[in-house]
């Protein structure tokens, strides 16, 4: 934002050749090194569309993976697994991570505020897999492997970006609107619900989208929980497929047909990441 | 709800109070999920810890046949393969920051950024599946090259030998150990890549809260671009990008499956930084599935439960440095 506060030119004759020199090529290293930073995202992209473009037919999108060794099928059972899991998962990450957010913000001086913000930030940092082995103990030990186990597992990891996403904004409404409210002699709750609320929306959207965005992708705590299917299965107490772990196990799959499906799945997923986080950017830079 | 006709105070003290306790009981669920986490991981690492004590985390046998565990050797792997991402990955991040905040203009400063945090968003199996596909073939050509050429044979006696023995040197260390491209070294390119947005993103936002008077006082002074930005502004931002520097650190240890893809699961203890290795997180996504006896099973969950506690120490130190230099250093 202040890169026009460049050297004052009439200072660079009087410079040394040696202060001039060690400025340009700190410049040239920086401005390598962010070559060196962004290239992965590009190569990872164009290869993507290179290799899994031509696998993205009507087939790839209506049916299950072919058996073993054998050509066609595509990754319906995947798709639609993420998408109810994502469904689930959000109802876990969006009431537990709001309300969290909702006490975070409008009522710092309760006792158990910093405690509960402590945990949820702890929460944000657990590794995934982590919390594939609690889903696993929790729900697949006594139940077995399920859809709803895998969804358990997601939205305990959107709670703590939720959580922090919706306190920030609600942080944002102007303490003078509470006070209009509490003025006209409405109740707190009413309050927080129908004018803090509605006036932080959008950033909570932001909020929840790139949280779906981050666990969209998460296969680590699918792995014990969901476990995966072959077929297109719809009951959440049953195992169920995802896009990641389809792409987890096409990539670790000694063959073409299943490693062809894997690319086009990843093409896929990061596609719909990318254009979930950049609505989300759009969504939250407009206010 | 304008309508209400009875005094607003009366009424709002009751409802308040049962709004207040459904969002406190919701609130608390976050609270729950911790401490079921906590208890789940205890007890079920309970058998492991019991049998093996602290033994657990020195042993370097890991043998599900003999029923012997030890984890020295996935510690030894999440460390190196952390603390080598980080020391690379830290330079480039500072460096894009910078590039960022300070260089490039705002055309270019806006798209530069969000690709940045964009490679926060790629997941980690696509990750995985581009190191397996396009950087392990490249590798293991390298690999092979260094196999084949006639005056690398001595060394590669001499180090073959050492391995065997379970032992590796320094020169050994940096020698190719195998053709297939994966291994610690893949783990480490990575995880660097993957970890870069951390420390770029928090360094970003600090060099930017750095005041615009530091700047013009070193202008003023004659200093040069990169004399402002080694003097005035990384000093400055020190402890702020510290604090990002560690939570790229508890990303990089609990980072599953791009590394479980491509470190080649081996539980020897590292030989070479060129040679098949395993993480914390890597075994337990490879083996938890697997695991039928109790005590394999306690084994993985013990990583599972240390891998807990380190980012809980980790997030806390960054969150920490981070929490204490908004306030006082940054305004």
């Amino acid at each position: 934002m202040m890169s026009a506060a460049t050297t004052p030119r009439n200072t660079r004759h009087q410079l040394s050749p040696a202060r001039r020199t060690k400025n340009l090529v700190m410049g040239g290293l920086i401005v390598l090194a962010t070559a060196i930073v962004v290239a992965p995202l590009i190569l990872i992209f164009a290869y993507l569309i290179r290799e899994g473009l031509g696998a993205m037919n009507l087939d790839f999108f209506t049916k299950v993976p072919a058996p073993e060794g054998e050509t066609g099928g595509g990754l319906a059972n995947a798709i639609l697994g993420s998408i109810e899991m994502l469904a689930l998962a959000s109802v876990l990450g969006v009431v537990v991570g709001v309300s969290g957010g909702i006490f975070l913000a409008e009522y710092p001086r309760h006792p158990l505020m910093p405690s509960i913000r402590m945990i949820s930030d702890v929460l944000a940092g657990i590794p995934a897999i982590v919390m594939g082995l609690v889903a696993y103990g929790l729900i697949v030990l006594h139940f077995g492997f399920s859809g709803l186990a895998g969804a358990v597992a997601l939205g305990f990891l959107m709670i703590p970006i939720v959580v922090r996403t919706t306190e920030e904004v609600l942080k944002l409404v102007p303490q003078t609107v509470r006070e209009a409210g509490l003025a006209l002699g409405l109740p707190k709750w009413l309050v927080t619900l129908r004018i803090v609320l509605p006036a932080a929306a959008g950033g909570i959207v932001t909020g929840v989208m790139l949280a779906l965005a981050r666990v969209a992708g998460e296969a680590a705590p699918l792995l014990f929980t969901a476990f995966g299917n072959n077929q297109i299965n719809l009951d959440p107490t049953k195992p169920m497929s995802a896009l990641p772990l389809e792409i987890y196990r096409g990539a670790t799959s000694a063959y073409d047909e299943n490693q062809r499906l894997a690319k086009a799945g990843a093409l896929l997923l990061i596609t719909l990441i990318f254009l979930t986080s950049l609505l989300a950017r759009r969504a939250s830079r407009r206010k | 709800m304008s309508k209400r006709t009875a005094s607003p105070r009366q009424l709002s003290s009751g409802s308040d109070r049962v709004f207040e306790g459904l969002i406190l009981a919701l609130a608390a669920v976050i609270v729950l999920v911790f401490v079921l986490s906590v208890y789940q991981l205890g007890t079920e690492s309970w058998p492991a810890l019991q049998k093996f004590g602290l033994n657990f985390f020195t042993s370097r046998v890991w043998n599900p046949v003999t029923g012997e565990f030890g984890a020295a050797a996935m510690i030894a792997g999440t460390l190196v393969t952390s603390l080598a991402a980080l020391v690379i990955s830290v330079p480039l991040a500072i460096a894009s920051a910078l590039f960022v905040a300070e260089y490039a203009p705002k055309w270019l400063a806006n798209p530069v950024g969000y690709l940045i945090e964009l490679l926060a968003a790629v997941p980690s199996v696509v990750y995985g599946l581009w190191a397996l596909f396009v950087i392990a073939p490249i590798l293991g050509k390298w690999q092979t090259s260094f196999f084949t050429s006639p005056e690398n044979v001595q060394t590669l006696t001499r180090c073959t030998e050492l391995w065997n023995r379970n032992q590796t040197s320094l020169e050994c260390f940096f020698v190719p150990s195998s053709a297939a491209g994966r291994g610690l070294a893949l783990a480490v390119i990575i995880l660097t890549v993957m970890i870069l947005p951390y420390t770029a993103s928090v360094a970003r936002d600090v060099i930017r809260l750095v005041p615009q008077d530091q700047r013009e006082a070193m202008y003023a002074l004659g200093a040069t671009k990169w004399e402002v930005i080694s003097r005035a502004i990384l000093p400055y931002a020190r402890a702020g990008i510290m604090g990002g520097v560690i939570l790229a650190l508890g990303r990089a240890l609990g980072e599953t499956l791009a590394v479980a893809m491509v470190i080649g699961d081996s539980q020897d203890i590292l030989k070479s930084i060129w040679g098949n290795a395993s993480t914390m997180a890597s075994v337990i996504a490879n083996q938890f599935g697997d695991a039928q006896e109790t005590l394999h099973r306690s084994s993985v969950v013990t990583l599972g439960l240390s891998l807990f506690l380190l980012s809980v120490i980790v997030n806390y130190v960054a969150r920490l440095i981070i929490a204490r230099l908004t306030p006082k250093g940054i305004q």
